[in-house]
């Protein structure tokens, strides 16, 4: 994709993300009260998360098997809620762990 | 009522969240130049962005030359939580949130400002948000611009290893509550078993391209569950 191409779309993202973050806080003065459309909007973080997670993760390393290991870390330590930069860590190094073994 | 909270206890309280963003940005820098991302253009998406799952998603669409209209649904739908915080932020400012600071405010929502804003007594002032803003903005796009520079000279093996940091943090982000809200295991066992689904089947996987594939497994996921487990009004528990 040439550069420009990629500048426009950066911008456009950057648009969107800015437009939803924008409006409830800038126009909103009455609640919201569908009860179906409020859980939609409290599962779709964790929805959107794990979609973009699986089964991206497991391509996300050189190695099936060490991103596989990298998973493993990744989901017993957060089990054991560690913080989010705790999770990441050790799951690098288990996959760098892993590149350096083998 | 006017808060008391000042930029100082802003800055106080964003500290720790500007040094968390640092790694989690420094990933994302490594990813963007192993995509072939140019280092001002990586920088740039986390200066306009600010916002880790968005990013990712929209820098996956631009390395694999998605379509305009793919980018625009999908940081649309990644982002709808946002939607949500800032419905939670409008009821928690003070008078001080006038028009502008407003319109200002807004592109410093992100789910670790959020959460600290709302976790206070009071409500908040925008000197607050400004200072709360600060430095993790700093930290996030500081943390990016060096990825970006470091993904290019780092040895394979460390870029290979942070490549997994990401997803490890989105990991890190949704277990937890499922721990403390089981509703929400069959909510990511869904989305995770539809998106493999679109992933692994052949014929699906080389008509439907990997942004398309989230918007459909979040959101059919999303609706069924809304449909079958409605989430428990809040005020409705707290009048009861």
């Amino acid at each position: 994709m040439p550069e420009i191409k990629m500048i426009i779309m950066v911008l456009i993202m950057a648009l969107v993300t800015y437009i939803i973050r924008m409006i409830p806080l800038t126009f909103l003065r009455k609640k919201i009260t569908s009860k179906y459309v409020l859980s939609l909007l409290y599962y779709i973080p964790y929805t959107v998360l794990t979609a973009m997670t699986f089964p991206a993760i497991f391509y996300s390393t050189n190695n099936f098997y060490s991103a596989l290991i990298g998973t493993v870390v990744a989901i017993i330590a957060s089990l054991t809620k560690r913080s989010l930069i705790v999770v990441a860590i050790l799951s690098c190094l288990a996959v760098f762990a892993f590149g350096f073994v083998f | 009522m006017k808060s008391s909270l000042t930029f100082k206890n802003g800055i106080k309280d964003g500290l720790p969240i500007g040094l968390g963003y640092f790694p989690v940005a420094f990933a994302f820098g490594v990813r963007a130049s192993i995509l072939s991302v140019p280092v001002y253009i990586t920088a740039l998406i986390s200066m306009l962005n600010l916002t880790s799952a968005g990013q990712l998603a929209g820098l996956n669409i631009i390395a694999s030359a998605g379509t305009i209209i793919e980018l625009i649904v999908a940081e649309a739908i990644i982002n709808s939580r946002y939607f949500l915080m800032s419905i939670g932020l409008s009821q928690k400012s003070d008078d001080s949130f006038n028009l502008g600071n407003r319109l200002r405010c807004s592109a410093f929502i992100t789910d670790e400002i959020f959460a600290v804003s709302m976790s206070k007594e009071e409500n908040i002032s925008s000197k607050y948000f400004y200072g709360l803003s600060f430095l993790p903005y700093i930290g996030w796009a500081l943390g990016t611009i060096f990825g970006a520079v470091a993904g290019n000279i780092l040895p394979e093996i460390v870029s290979t290893a942070l490549g997994i940091a990401l997803y490890a943090m989105f990991i890190a982000i949704i277990i937890p509550p499922t721990m403390s809200n089981i509703k929400l295991l069959p909510a990511i066992i869904l989305s995770a078993g539809i998106s493999c689904i679109l992933f692994f089947v052949p014929v699906l996987k080389n008509n439907i391209s990997d942004g398309i594939a989230v918007i459909i497994s979040a959101v059919v996921s999303a609706m069924i569950m809304a449909f079958i487990f409605p989430k428990e009004n809040e005020k409705e528990k707290e009048n009861a």
